[in-house]
């Protein structure tokens, strides 16, 4: 570790926290192993994202306030997961009182790959991973954080995430049929709109399993619990994993 | 009424709420073909987006200069309150013509107006000449979508339904065959109207001319024959500019259905000698959504139905599970501004994904908007069963020590418990979904161990 | 209050500060403008031919009411302009000028100067639009350039012939209006 390292403060959002540590561990060893000082700051709950999105934004200002109070005080903050991000930039409510800090925060929240390529300026890791791999783009990080190009938009292409595993030897990216439709978690819609959701993402895992995928590869874990739950369900011998798992098992 | 339950029974029947998605998603690749081949597109949308903007922030200025100059032209301009007034207009121009029957060009603000039952009380035929909208007609059903009426229908469906009104051969399911027989049927309707009724794309304020596109040329067709052309428009339809029309049709077709422009695109500016053109302004709630802030900018639609097409939740569930007169995404936004308790499902029939805002060629927040209407809806609701589940939830994420507690718990009676009671089948989640495997700590407590 | 003063004044009363109208500017356009017309008109389902094409296609049709506007093929009109345009209801062929063409998508401008009747273009079964080399623009923002501000009653870029995908999305040509549009350049 440099010993001017900027001190990352490391948000790992509540259901990684409970369901999937490993790859909150994977995280953090990441950027541990590409130099940097991170800190989990064990008070840590949640950004309030799912009630925001269920409508009741107006009742967060205090899971707000204390996320604030937990992570304010860092250089950086990161979390291995686009969603959580964008609604800690964009859809937690304004707290006056903490102001500065809200703005410090919000400025300098980032999603893993993202911080990775922009801020550490990694152009790609090194090493190997001889599979052939799906990308699932979700939502919030692909049109919220803008983590990459979309299908919708008429712009130059490219793709924070899937730019740090391009050089990995014996890797196989596969080009989807619908490459970044949504895979039907949406938070509370999973349950509020459950035979949809769940159509959702019978047909993203049938996009990847039609084109040979070994590994479904993304970067939100509520995405990838959702579509895991259905190919359990369904018995698809696909697997599905977080990226920060994968570059942090190739990295030296 | 609710979207949920309306969606579930759409996607009992697989094969053809797969037929569905497929048919909707073929015209949205259409879109993303033609949109990447014009490289300033997003520019574009940008100048769409901007000319709208600064239209509605002088609404008043520009109706008033379409009126004046419209009216000069020789149109007839009035202006209706709302659906009632709008569709007592049309009655009043037909009683004076002692006209019995009409034909209409897709006008989804007459729908929003429900002028067809209201004619049709009045002992008026109303004939829609758009094929899709001539089919439902039949059928007596609404549009499921705003740009391809019957896109919910099989051509089975369309060949039984043309056998019994059009005498056309059982059984002949041939899109050729079945087109060819409602021109036939349509044209005399063409040629017998004295009165012919359409929408409005855009209306200039500084020319008094107004736009119709159609691909199939039944506007045209209807107008043209008749002696009385009557064009109905929500107030939010106009432009302060002729060449703001380059821009807006660059944009509408390919974003619609992926051509590069609609095959008719007509201007009206006066009507031909000796015949009568009016245009009916509407508000109709637009003033109302005008002055919600957060919703202002919904107004800036142009009805192309792209983010129906682009919309996952749309495609599975088709249009008639939203129970609106615009349905999908645009119209999860618009709805509640109209009735917000009938509506109260829709902005949550979303998983904000916000593929319709990057696709919408004026750039509505659309997502954004989804996601303001679920906290207007949820203020309005009050203390529901969601909102004390949520309240808990807050009270649970602000406390570490609470958090901790009930995330063991959690694990814990996960563990426990039998995959009956988890896997039951009233449980939303698990019913067809498995939950993750529980691993045997959290990461806070691995971390106290090993940092 | 009448509906007008009631509309208005909601509106004013929200006292909007007014947001900035942008201008348009110029954009590229294709190199060769006759080929990206034509390639243009293919995808609307309307074709380009050449002047002795179309003689030969009305030779070996042998329509039987043909009404042409344009100088380039007087001779092939055999009719009169009707007072009433059903009574065009049987028109097999119009030949018709159009005043210039948008490159990026097909679309001929013709308005009352090149119309008897405003029905001409759809009520006809086959519909031909002649059109010079040099009046083929790049886009729509030239064409709306090329209009500027002149005073028409009736005006319309058409595109192609008629067409419809209202079943089963399933392009059908000849919905209501004219069933093939061909056009030619000189």
């Amino acid at each position: 570790m440099k010993k001017d390292a900027p001190h990352i403060g490391l948000f790992i959002p509540c259901y990684i926290d409970q369901f999937y540590p490993n790859v909150a561990i994977a995280s953090l060893e990441l950027l541990e192993k590409l130099g940097c000082k991170v800190t989990y700051p064990l008070g840590q709950t949640c950004c309030g994202q799912p009630m925001s999105n269920a409508g009741f934004e107006s009742k967060t200002t205090d899971t707000t306030s204390k996320f604030i109070r937990d992570f304010a005080k860092f250089d950086y903050i990161v979390a291995p997961s686009g969603s959580c991000v964008l609604h800690v930039k964009e859809h937690s409510p304004k707290i006056d009182k903490l102001k500065k800090n809200q703005e410090h925060l919000q400025a300098n929240i980032y999603e893993l790959s993202e911080f990775i390529t922009d801020v550490l300026k990694v152009d790609s890791i090194k090493g190997s991973f001889p599979h052939k791999i799906g990308f699932h783009a979700s939502c919030h990080g692909l049109r919220g954080l803008r983590l990459a190009s979309d299908s919708e938009l008429n712009e130059p292409v490219f793709n924070k995430t899937l730019q740090l595993m391009k050089d990995l030897e014996g890797l196989e990216i596969v080009e989807l049929t619908r490459k970044d439709e949504c895979c039907g978690f949406g938070g509370t819609f999973a349950v509020s709109e459950e035979a949809i959701s769940v159509q959702m993402g019978k047909d993203r895992i049938a996009d990847h399993v039609d084109k040979g995928v070994e590994i479904i590869v993304g970067g939100d874990m509520s995405c990838i619990m959702h579509m895991q739950g259905i190919a359990t369900r369904d018995k698809e011998k696909i697997q599905l994993m977080h990226f920060a798992e994968i570059l942090n098992q190739v990295i030296s | 009424m609710s979207h949920p339950e309306n969606a579930t029974v759409f996607l009992k029947d697989k094969a053809r709420a797969k037929w569905h998605d497929d048919t909707l998603w073929i015209v949205r690749q259409k879109r993303d073909v033609t949109i990447h081949q014009i490289p300033e597109w997003e520019k574009l949308r940008e100048l769409a987006s901007q000319i709208k903007d600064h239209t509605l922030s002088k609404l008043d200025f520009y109706l008033e200069e379409l009126e004046k100059n419209a009216t000069a032209n020789g149109i007839k301009v009035h202006w209706a309150e709302n659906a009632e007034e709008h569709n007592q207009i049309i009655g009043k121009i037909l009683d004076e013509k002692k006209c019995k029957a009409i034909v209409k060009s897709k006008s989804i603000l007459t729908e929003e107006c429900h002028l067809n039952p209201f004619l049709e009380e009045k002992g008026i035929e109303v004939v829609d000449t758009d094929l899709g909208e001539r089919i439902i007609q039949f059928l007596k059903q609404p549009p499921s979508h705003i740009v391809m009426p019957a896109i919910h229908l099989k051509k089975s469906d369309i060949s039984e339904i043309f056998h019994e009104k059009l005498h056309t051969e059982k059984g002949n399911v041939d899109p050729v065959y079945l087109t060819h027989a409602a021109r036939l049927h349509l044209r005399e309707k063409f040629l017998q109207a004295k009165v012919a009724i359409t929408g409005v794309n855009f209306a200039v304020a500084e020319t008094g001319e107004f736009v119709v596109c159609t691909n199939e040329g039944n506007a045209d067709m209807g107008v043209h024959l008749a002696d009385t052309h009557i064009a109905c428009m929500g107030i939010e339809k106009l432009i302060p500019r002729r060449k703001d029309l380059g821009v807006f049709l660059r944009l509408l077709a390919r974003s619609a259905t992926g051509q590069s422009i609609t095959n008719y695109n007509s201007h009206f500016r006066s009507p031909s000698p000796g015949k009568e053109l009016h245009l009916i302004l509407v508000n109709n709630g637009r003033t109302k959504q005008l002055a919600r802030e957060k919703f202002r900018n919904s107004l800036k639609c142009i009805r192309c139905g792209a983010c129906m097409n682009t919309c996952p939740i749309y495609r599975r569930s088709g249009g008639f599970s939203y129970g609106s007169t615009v349905p999908g995404p645009i119209g999860s936004i618009l709805s509640p501004g109209i009735d917000m308790k009938k509506y109260s499902t829709l902005p949550f029939a979303s998983t904000l994904c916000g593929s319709c805002s990057d696709v919408c060629p004026v750039k509505i927040n659309i997502h954004e908007q989804l996601y303001e209407w679920r906290q207007e809806i949820t203020k309005a609701q009050g203390s529901s069963l969601k909102g004390l589940s949520m309240k808990l939830a807050n009270g649970i994420f602000k406390s570490p020590l609470a958090y901790r507690i009930s995330g063991k718990m959690m694990r814990a009676s996960l563990k426990t418990l039998p995959d009956s009671i988890i896997y039951n089948p009233l449980n939303a989640w698990g019913k067809g979904r498995n939950l993750p495997d529980l691993p045997s700590e959290s990461f806070k407590d691995w971390y106290k161990k090993n940092r | 209050m009448s509906s007008k003063e009631s509309i208005l004044a909601a509106i004013k009363g929200l006292n909007m500060e007014e947001k900035p109208l942008p201008e348009i500017p110029d954009f590229a356009v294709a190199s060769d403008l006759v080929e990206a017309y034509t390639h243009s008109l293919n995808a609307n389902k309307g074709t380009v031919v050449s002047k002795v094409e179309l003689e030969q296609m009305i030779a070996d049709t042998g329509f039987a009411k043909i009404y042409s506007s344009s100088p380039s093929f007087a001779s092939y009109s055999n009719c009169e302009v009707p007072q009433h345009p059903a009574d065009f209801a049987d028109l097999d062929l119009a030949i018709i000028e159009g005043q210039f063409a948008s490159a990026e998508n097909a679309a001929i401008w013709l308005d009352e100067s090149n119309l008897d009747l405003r029905a001409i273009p759809f009520i006809t079964a086959h519909l031909v639009i002649v059109i010079r080399k040099e009046n083929i623009l790049g886009n729509m923002h030239e064409a709306y350039q090329r209009i500027g501000a002149t005073k028409s009653g009736f005006g319309v870029f058409i595109a192609g012939p008629s067409k419809t995908a209202d079943i089963e999305q399933s392009l059908v040509v000849g919905a209501h209006g004219a069933m093939s549009l061909r056009v030619v350049i000189l």
